[in-house]
């Protein structure tokens, strides 16, 4: 955290560089406490004894949270490829053309992101259990709470958080990129393809690593919609903390961390990798096609 | 907000007004099946809580629709309700102004360096934030139990155990942790926009440092402070995993204590009644800030 400046320290830089120091310690702190203690061999989480891998041989080996991992990834995997291309054509409907209704529609859009967890959780909750019981009266068979109802109430929220961040990359973008594809007698979606696509890339990709994200942290909008049999990680995790502390939630903590920072790097590199797409198709010869 | 890219150029007013139809349904058409998406999963479920705050609950705990009235409004002037929400306000405020105090010289800071340092920095911000909440949230749990690391640390160092664990400052300390890169990152993006020329201007003219600040830089980083403030605000006002997690009974704040009439009292309806509570709560307070916001502007 070196303060740097060509003029010389002033007290002011100084006092503000500790506090950054500081404020930095906050931040990880409390996170490097927590890997740290899911090595402790102790049955009691404050207390420590010595190094071992205990916790996490019993993670691994736990037949629950083996079932809520693999629910948490199908439930992502679905709400954050559905979101991606829904909100990324959202951004597009938004940013690009003109239509009748299309401020409503914009109010509807930005309103998901506003609402409290809560209240969405409530109104997915209501909304399932109305439909199924008025399916129930029409046809004699209802479907149940579960991975679906989960990964629907995933992408309502994602979608507006993917169309959010696409929108800001494509307000940044020269719409005169686009005229000139067209001058040159591209159609309209031969230049999304080859020229819109590629440089709003960087924005879709990071809606979509949001999506993910925000996927696999949901707690509350997913103990409200899961059934019986289908809970994800954090709301497993959630179950567990509420009941008391035992070191197996660290040392699972410390996995979703570990897949936190794998997801960060990813989207670094991607973002790079995009970028270097981006400057592939812009060149004469380059190819567009991803 | 860009006026749709005009591609074709013609002199005849009925080809152009053509074309534009054409750019309008097409439009539509992309539009329409995120459209249709929102209506089905997000408007109708929200007119579904509104109905149903106008039902009543039975005896069995279900609830019915066929006699709508406002007993559930009425209720929402309950003492308790208004203890609840008193607590979740005060802790709201708290909450963002002390985001608001620890960022703001933390964004100046990191918007004043290099650029490759300034990047480094933001990532560092950003790790934690993308981590998942739950796990961050817990991690406080361990931290301030009373036998947990910082309480035997004041206690090595002759004082006494820490007991925070389960009070309204573990809920605000819990809350201020989670949620203040929402107030970092549009500070920064704030800062890091702005025309550093004009404070260079402001030291000519022989304003002192704190003047320049008072005078150029805070104005020119409202937006920042606008969008920041809304950010931290509005989930902490509705939060439920980090009073669910660090609060203890007596510190029911207005998102669990929704969850709860959902889940545990099986009251349907008074949930329903308080989620638009909340809900109007938070718009107001958008609406009121952005005023106030755009008039010191």
């Amino acid at each position: 955290m070196s303060a740097v400046g060509l003029r010389p320290k002033s007290p002011v830089e100084r006092v503000m560089a500790s506090h950054a120091g500081l404020v930095f310690v906050f931040f990880y702190a409390p996170i490097l406490l927590l890997v740290v203690f899911s090595f402790n061999d102790n049955s009691n989480v404050g207390i420590w004894t010595e190094p071992s891998l205990r916790w996490y041989r019993e993670v691994f080996a736990s037949a629950p949270v083996m079932n809520a991992v693999r629910n948490s990834l199908i439930v992502a995997a679905i709400s954050t490829v559905v979101s991606t291309v829904l909100g990324t054509t959202t951004a597009l409907a938004l940013e690009r053309f003109r239509f009748r209704g299309q401020r409503v529609y914009d109010g509807l859009v930005y309103l998901p992101i506003i609402i409290p967890d809560v209240t969405m959780a409530v109104m997915m909750l209501l909304f399932f259990a109305q439909t199924f019981t008025m399916l129930e009266g029409a046809v004699g068979w209802s479907p149940s709470f579960g991975l679906g109802t989960i990964s629907l109430s995933h992408i309502a929220f994602n979608i507006s958080f993917v169309a959010v961040v696409v929108r800001a990359r494509l307000g940044q973008l020269d719409p005169r990129l686009e005229e000139a594809a067209a001058d040159l007698y591209a159609g309209r979606w031969q230049a999304f393809r080859r020229v819109t696509l590629p440089l709003i890339l960087p924005g879709v990709l990071g809606g979509a690593l949001l999506a993910l994200t925000l996927s696999l942290d949901d707690v509350v909008v997913t103990s409200f919609v899961a059934g019986p049999g289908a809970t994800t990680l954090p709301v497993y995790v959630f179950g567990l903390v509420r009941r008391g502390v035992t070191p197996l939630i660290n040392a699972v903590s410390t996995v979703m961390l570990l897949a936190s920072m794998v997801l960060i790097a990813v989207s670094l590199g991607l973002q790079r990798g995009a970028g270097s797409k981006v400057i592939a198709a812009a060149a004469p010869d380059g190819d567009a096609t991803l | 907000m860009t006026a749709p890219p005009d591609t074709t150029e013609t002199a005849r007013p009925e080809l152009e007004a053509a074309s534009r139809r054409a750019e309008a349904r097409r439009g539509f058409l992309i539009a329409l099946p995120s459209w249709f998406y929102l209506m089905l999963f997000f408007a109708v479920p929200l007119v579904i809580v509104f109905v149903y705050s106008f039902g009543t609950r039975t005896s069995t705990g279900r609830t019915t629709l066929s006699d709508l009235n406002l007993d559930s409004y009425r209720r929402l002037w309950d003492p308790l309700v208004g203890q609840i929400a008193l607590r979740s306000l005060t802790l709201a405020v708290a909450t963002t102004v002390i985001c608001l105090l620890v960022s703001y010289p933390f964004a100046y800071f990191i918007a004043t360096r290099r650029p490759v340092v300034r990047n480094l920095l933001l990532v560092l911000v950003m790790i934690p934030f993308w981590s998942n909440f739950l796990v961050r949230t817990y991690a406080w749990k361990v931290l301030l139990g009373s036998d947990g690391p910082l309480s035997q640390l004041s206690q090595a160092l002759g004082g006494e155990p820490i007991r925070l664990l389960f009070t309204n400052t573990a809920v605000l300390i819990g809350l201020v942790y989670g949620f203040m890169p929402f107030m970092v990152l549009p500070l920064y993006a704030a800062l890091e926009r702005m025309d550093w020329s004009l404070v260079e201007a402001a030291r000519d003219l022989y304003a002192d440092g704190w003047t320049a600040f008072r005078k150029v830089t805070w104005p020119l980083s409202r937006p920042g402070v606008v969008a920041g403030s809304i950010l931290v605000f509005i989930p902490a006002l509705g939060a439920y995993v980090t009073p669910a997690i660090l609060g203890g009974a007596r510190t029911t704040l207005l998102g669990d204590y929704i969850v709860s009439q959902f889940l545990a009292a099986r009251n349907q309806p008074f949930g329903a009644a308080l989620s638009f509570g909340l809900m109007a709560v938070m718009l107001a307070a958008t609406v009121v800030y952005f005023r106030s916001g755009a008039k010191n502007l």
